[in-house]
């Protein structure tokens, strides 16, 4: 049976109250929008791109524990990091939270980000744990459309 | 079929017979409300989840089923599945008295005048969508209005926007205050010379306000405006009459009143009806075709093309029969007991506050917590087996208009008890630990 600590870990919780680089951010050179039209949490996600390689990232919004810890956890792992480095984490993330063997042999070094493997336990919260991944994914894409997890 | 036929089968009533025989004597020795028993009419409710008793809190979605209903529907497959209105042999014959003796019943429920005035549809969604694109596609033209309520489910708002952008026609909302009550004298104000329909709820499904419909509709036939009720979450919890009411359409789901997924229904005066023109066009729902003209099917046919849902119209008929057996007015009586009971309970834990506060409520407790989100709410109390629903309900408006993003929402039926809501107070206490 799936544990509810097994979820909501205290690393998860604290992010969730306390988000980091949470903010606009005014030099943003990308950003992208993302919502779950099911439960309404909405983020905006702000890159400052030097060519390929991530700058500075923040985000704003609202959205449950879940999603808001996943967005806050994802800008403090891919700051000085390059697109290549965040789409590769982003596949291991994905792998992780979804219960999923790593896609091509080897496992993604998540590092911190292993404090949500809880969630593939709670189908119905994956797409909170990956939506501000997906809207990382448009900003870097420079989609202008806001995106959707339906 | 004929009338003869029609009126064998309101007599013969095989699902009532067997209903009644079953609850009745029970609630003679006790003429209390008997949730206990009620309890066991639905297998559903027996089960544990995760080893848990399941709680279960999210009936305004949709509500479960009981035996009867599953098993009209069992019985329809095994003995009298044929295709409807058309055949000569027994079970099509047999098949068409058990679809129209489910007319029958709905039309008792509601107080209709005429069972031609009960149109089959797959739910009120269909039901509202149907009257917007006939009655609404003839009378809405540019610059007309159509009046509906700051409380609307996204049923009641998109088919009326979808017609107003066709139109050209504008879409006008009458607003709601903190509590989550209409402003009836706001409503008044909003109904003018280009308004040609008023589209307005019975009952919130996020907040749980009961509307003051019988004075809406008053104030909108005054003006000679036509008055169409999104009745999905009023019908399991009040007595609807519609004549009582004076409304000129009324829609609701099956579902949410104990009967099956994908069946509902569209009341609407005779009247009104005949001089609408069909929703969509097929066989049931015509009298004669040739490539050249077609008539169209008398009332409620016309209105009903293709085979219908035929198992689904008979599970909704042996559930408006259970509920008739227990009494609407008893059901009513001990949900408001237990949403006062609730209100009480869940609004003394701290950092709670009830969205929507409105001084005549049925069936729905909708709530936040402070720092904490409902979507979190949720998935912690289906920890504790207790199901309620999370999110902004179909109905962001709303949402907007309380200035969050969504709520946690508890809803309850004829079957729950005190002791759910004990369950749900205890696992927001669970929910409040684990945030700590």
């Amino acid at each position: 049976m799936a544990d509810l600590r097994d979820l909501y870990q205290d690393v998860i919780l604290e992010h969730s109250k306390a988000p980091r680089n949470f903010r606009e951010m005014a030099g943003a050179n990308h950003k992208a929008e993302g919502f779950n039209p099911l439960c309404g949490d909405r983020f905006t996600i702000y890159l400052d791109l030097e060519g390929d390689s991530i700058r500075d990232i923040s985000f704003q919004g609202s959205g449950c524990a879940i999603s808001k810890a996943s967005a806050s956890m994802m800008t403090q792992s891919l700051k000085g990091k390059t697109k290549a480095d965040a789409e590769k984490l982003f596949g291991g993330f994905h792998d992780m939270v979804t219960g999923h063997e790593p896609s091509n042999g080897a496992p993604v070094e998540l590092g911190k980000l292993t404090v949500f493997s809880g969630v593939s336990e709670f189908p119905v919260r994956v797409k909170c744990a990956t939506l501000a991944w997906h809207t990382l994914q448009a900003a870097l894409e420079g989609k202008q459309d806001a995106i959707s997890t339906e | 079929m004929t009338t003869a036929a029609k009126k064998s089968a309101a007599k013969s009533r095989p699902v009532a017979a067997r209903q009644a025989s079953a609850p009745s004597p029970a609630r003679e020795a006790a003429p209390a409300y008997d949730v206990e028993k009620i309890r066991g009419d639905f297998p559903i409710l027996r089960q544990k989840i995760r080893g848990k008793q399941l709680v279960y809190l999210d009936n305004a979605a949709t509500s479960q089923k009981p035996q009867s209903v599953i098993n009209a529907i069992t019985r329809y497959y095994e003995r009298d599945n044929a295709n409807i209105h058309r055949g000569v042999h027994f079970l099509s014959e047999h098949a068409t008295e058990e679809h129209e003796a489910a007319r029958s019943a709905i039309q008792g429920f509601l107080n209709a005048a005429h069972s031609k005035e009960i149109i089959f549809v797959r739910g009120a969604t269909e039901g509202i969508n149907l009257v917007a694109q006939t009655y609404g596609r003839v009378h809405v033209g540019g610059g007309d209005e159509v009046l509906i309520t700051a409380m609307e489910h996204h049923s009641n708002i998109v088919p009326w926007q979808l017609l107003c952008e066709e139109k050209g026609a504008k879409l006008r909302v009458a607003p709601i205050n903190d509590r989550g009550e209409l402003l009836l004298d706001e409503f008044a104000n909003l109904l003018g010379p280009r308004t040609k329909i008023a589209a307005v709820t019975h009952v919130s499904n996020a907040l749980g306000s009961i509307t003051p419909i019988r004075k809406m509709v008053e104030l909108a036939h005054a003006r000679n405006i036509p008055v169409l009720v999104d009745g999905a979450q009023a019908v399991p919890h009040l007595k609807v009459d519609v004549q009582a009411l004076d409304c000129d359409f009324y829609a609701f789901s099956g579902h949410k009143v104990y009967g099956p997924t994908g069946i509902g229904v569209l009341y609407g005066k005779a009247a009104l009806l005949e001089a609408m023109p069909p929703y969509q066009g097929g066989g049931d729902m015509i009298s004669s075709v040739t490539f050249e003209k077609t008539i169209f099917n008398k009332l409620p046919f016309k209105f009903e093309a293709g085979t219908p849902d035929i198992s689904g119209a008979i599970g909704l008929g042996a559930a408006i029969r259970y509920l008739d057996g227990i009494g609407i007015e008893n059901a009513a009586a001990h949900e408001r007991d237990l949403l006062e009971y609730a209100t009480g309970k869940v609004g003394a834990i701290p950092g709670i506050r009830l969205v929507g506060t409105a001084r005549e409520k049925a069936g729905v407790l909708s709530f936040v917590m402070e720092g904490i989100h409902p979507h979190d709410i949720g998935t912690i109390l289906d920890q504790e087996s207790i199901a309620i629903r999370t999110g902004h309900h179909c109905s962001q408006p709303v949402m907007e208009r309380f200035g969050i993003p969504a709520t946690a929402r508890a809803s309850f039926a004829l079957y729950n008890t005190r002791e759910e809501v004990d369950a749900l107070v205890a696992g927001i206490e669970k929910v409040r630990e684990v945030f700590a």
